[in-house]
């Protein structure tokens, strides 16, 4: 197609070039990031997997340009972003960060209120700024009724929303998602999966979500990137990802529960294909193997 | 004698607004009856507000049931001048690992407890190094607990509780705040203290940790739906997803095949039994 | 942005100062303190630096952590001393343009800045050598006889600790509403004083919310460890006098009886 041609010779949104950061823990320096370079493309959904600790977190900081490396740098739009003169509180804007239980960083009296701060901030116009957040907070999918309500009176899962709607009317490019379906139930886990999934195909947004949940992250994303202290050991498509399941298992995660089933399988001396991610396809997959054989 | 036993408890939340006037009552338990014997794990499952939680602090005698009783070992939560005796007998965990910790050193807040209970020093003693060596926690005694992980806090929390030996722990979504690991360690050592003998009331929404549960119920709009062994209730995948439970992959997948006409016995919880399920099937078939 | 800060600033160290019971080093430094305040004499305050000197050499905490409580009120102990140096009257030493210089002034300020080191380096080397927690045993065992009449001092004590021991998640919490803040493009140092203060709002907010919330749950957890109040309450590590703390009282008393012995043989010099 032509789309593709062209993608090869544009800049990609955002590119990660070798960073590595150290921080003083106790009496000796800890290398959070180890030499991580990486691109981010135009509508990418990318998941990001690791173990607590592995550097997840400070990653997700560089990239909204709250901690400074000590040494590589960020290009967002061919730029670097840790240049002195470039305007961070403006980039922040176009890269957005909701934080794990971003609900702790609501204040105002209403959600709408709420929402507008950050627009605001970016020297957005007052009425500019209410329309922006008039369409994020349907975005989000919470009900007129929450307009006017006090954030603190929502419940928690619409607590959640309310606070990404406030990071997504600054209508960034790039969204990153520390594990926002922490601390949420089964339903509302799903609910908020899809509506950030929704975000990358209406808006073509570029999304990094960060997760413990493989499930979740073979279900959604297009790339997986997998950090073990401090450096990234995979970057591939899921299915590739998740062909790893030994090393995985080593850093202290786990394939999806339906791919380990198809791996066990293969390892019994069936003829399954072991890259399968969900649980429709590994029930054809399995009937399909089975009706072979009789 | 059950251990816990909870008569057609009703609890009504009375919303008021700033006047005092009141504004609306939800009904967050509804009429429900649950026994619970010693020894028995039983695990709580239910989406956000299905009143799981309320009903956990009534054991705990932290809320007055409405209507109805909630008996601790014999004892009414009703009767205030049980509840020292109820909450020695009926601890509980809860979420948040860094809101229940009390101490500034780890065996400062294990020994939290038994001197609220007005133990002597050396016993404390005793009970302290007991209880965090049962939950594996011994080596960080000294340790200051903001620098642990969350799943270090709460096995700290738990052997807070054990410390004041108690017939029963009541785990209020001790895990929803933790990731895998933590959760694995959280529920792991549940399961032991289940083993010596105490019984455990797990409140939670991941349905991967009541696999190990004697008894499942189910809660939905503060009523006790579906009750069951964790087979029974696995077998039930369409209900279960109407109650918007996410059913694990591993049983959700037996339950797929078993629909496409495998015979695969219902309520598989493990990838073991999946797995030999399937060879019986291929064996069969060959 | 808020990083490091300590308040229990405790040194990990294994020293009879150390394993003193807090009560004895509470009233060693009480009494201290005061005795700095009953002579302004030379002679006194060399004592009180040998019997300072001798604690911390046998405390086995380095001079430097001692040192580091000069820290907050260095500015404030230049400027008095600048101003006792200028403004005290008498027989001029050293005078250029309108700058008068007295014997007495120099004195003065001598006497002024080693009462306030011998003060800081004590109650320093206290807190340096005692836990939060053991402080706060000491404070609450001290108090005691309050309790007839009915001044809350297990309350009290509890209070103490529980904010020591929630200072660090707050400061952490503040941190995290803070950049969280600034990802939202908030802009916490530019502006008049006024928009700096308004700009913390949203930090604050969230942070007394969160507060309040950490509130209720440690008290509902609390309560359900069956926590009511200090009536029939044991404690795990009971304050006990050992003989090392009649040691440590004996050398004070030494200390004392040669600087009331100096401080009345010396004829006291008045400023």
């Amino acid at each position: 197609m032509m789309d593709n041609e062209n993608k090869d010779k544009r800049i990609p949104l955002l590119i990660a070039d070798h960073l590595i950061y150290e921080y003083e823990g106790g009496a000796d320096r800890v290398r959070a990031l180890d030499d991580v370079s990486f691109k981010i493309e135009k509508g990418e959904f990318i998941g990001l997997i690791g173990h607590t600790g592995s550097g997840k977190s400070t990653l997700a900081e560089h990239l909204n340009a709250l901690l400074t490396p000590k040494s590589g740098t960020i290009y967002f739009n061919g730029e670097s972003i840790f240049e002195k003169k470039y305007d961070r509180k403006r980039y922040r804007g176009h890269v957005g960060l909701v934080f794990q239980y971003p609900e702790h960083q609501l204040f105002a009296d209403t959600v709408f209120e709420d929402v507008c701060y950050g627009p605001l901030n970016n020297g957005v116009s007052r009425k500019q700024a209410e329309l922006t957040a008039y369409e994020t907070i349907k975005k989000v999918g919470l009900s007129d009724e929450c307009f006017y309500q006090s954030p603190f009176d929502l419940s928690g899962g619409q607590k959640r929303r309310a606070a990404i709607a406030g990071v997504l009317a600054m209508k960034p490019e790039l969204l990153v998602l520390d594990e926002p379906t922490a601390g949420l139930d089964p339903a509302g886990r799903e609910e908020l999966l899809h509506m950030i999934s929704g975000l990358k195909d209406e808006k073509s947004m570029s999304i990094v979500l960060i997760s413990h949940s493989m499930e979740d992250v073979a279900r959604y994303a297009d790339r997986i990137m997998v950090m073990d202290k401090g450096k990234k050991v995979f970057d591939a498509e899921p299915i590739e990802v998740f062909s790893h399941a030994k090393e995985l298992e080593e850093m202290g995660l786990a394939v999806p529960a339906v791919t380990s089933v198809m791996l066990k399988l293969k390892e019994k001396g069936f003829d399954v294909n072991t890259g399968i991610l969900n649980v429709k396809d590994a029930a054809d997959e399995i009937m399909r193997v089975l009706g072979d054989k009789a | 004698m059950d251990i816990v036993e909870i008569n057609s408890l009703t609890f009504d939340y009375i919303r008021r607004d700033e006047e005092g006037n009141v504004e609306g009552i939800t009904t967050a338990v509804d009429d429900l009856t649950l026994s619970v014997k010693p020894g028995e794990f039983i695990a709580v499952l239910g989406h956000n507000g299905s009143g799981k939680s309320t009903m956990a602090r009534h054991i705990n005698a932290m809320l007055m049931p409405t209507e109805g009783n909630v008996l601790v070992k014999g004892m009414n939560t009703r009767n205030s001048e049980k509840h020292l005796d109820i909450r020695k007998c009926a601890g509980m965990v809860f979420q948040n690992p860094d809101n229940q910790i009390v101490g500034q050193l780890v065996e400062e807040d294990v020994a939290f407890g038994p001197e609220n209970l007005g133990v002597p020093a050396d016993e404390i003693r005793a009970r302290v190094d007991e209880s965090l060596k049962a939950v594996g926690m011994y080596a960080y005694r000294k340790n200051d607990p903001v620098k642990l992980s969350g799943g270090q806090k709460q096995r700290v929390s738990i052997a807070g509780v054990t410390a004041m030996h108690p017939d029963c722990i009541i785990f209020d979504e001790p895990t929803a705040m933790l990731d895998p690991a933590g959760r694995k360690d959280v529920i792991e050592t549940a399961k032991k203290l289940n083993r010596e003998g105490i019984t455990i009331i797990l409140i939670t929404h991941y349905m991967e940790e009541v696999t190990g549960a004697d008894r499942v119920i189910v809660m939905n709009k503060g009523k006790a739906v579906m009750e069951g062994t964790p087979k029974e209730i696995f077998s039930r995948v369409p209900e279960l997803k109407a109650l918007r439970l996410t059913v694990p992959q591993v049983t959700e997948l037996a339950w797929e095949l078993k629909q496409r006409g495998l015979d695969i016995p219902a309520g598989i919880l493990t990838e073991a039994e999946l797995i030999a399920a399937i060879r019986g099937n291929a064996r069969n078939d060959g | 942005m808020i990083r490091d800060i300590t308040l229990g600033k405790y040194y990990n160290a294994d020293s009879p100062v150390h394993r003193l019971d807090p009560r004895t080093k509470l009233i060693i430094t009480f009494a201290y303190l005061i005795s700095l305040f009953i002579y302004k004499s030379p002679a006194v305050y060399i004592c009180a630096f040998i019997f300072l000197l001798s604690a911390t050499l046998v405390s086995k905490v380095p001079f430097k952590y001692i040192l580091k409580g000069l820290k907050p009120v260095w500015f404030i102990l230049i400027f008095t001393s600048l101003m006792n140096l200028f403004f005290t009257g008498g027989e001029p030493v050293f005078s250029w343009w309108r700058i008068n210089i007295s014997r007495e002034g120099i004195e003065r300020t001598g006497l002024m800045l080693s009462r306030f080191m011998l003060m800081i380096f004590g109650s320093n080397l206290m807190t340096l050598t005692t836990t939060p927690t053991r402080l706060t045993s000491a404070l609450e065992s001290l108090m005691k006889p309050l309790k007839v009449i009915h001044f809350p001092v297990h309350e009290i004590a509890m209070m103490m600790s529980i904010a020591l021991r929630f200072i660090p998640i707050l400061v952490d919490e503040t941190n995290k509403i803070m950049k969280a803040q600034l990802s939202r493009g908030a802009d916490f140092e530019s502006g008049n004083i006024f928009r700096k203060v308004k700009s913390l709002v949203p930090v604050l907010v969230p942070l007394f919310i969160s507060a309040f919330r950490r509130a209720g749950d440690l008290a509902m957890a609390m309560e359900a460890r069956c926590y009511h109040g200090g009536e029939g309450r044991t404690q795990m590590n009971p304050l006990r006098y050992a003989r090392r703390d009649g040691a440590a009282f004996a050398v004070f008393i030494f200390y004392i009886i040669t600087i009331v012995f100096w401080g009345s043989l010396i004829p006291r010099i008045t400023g």
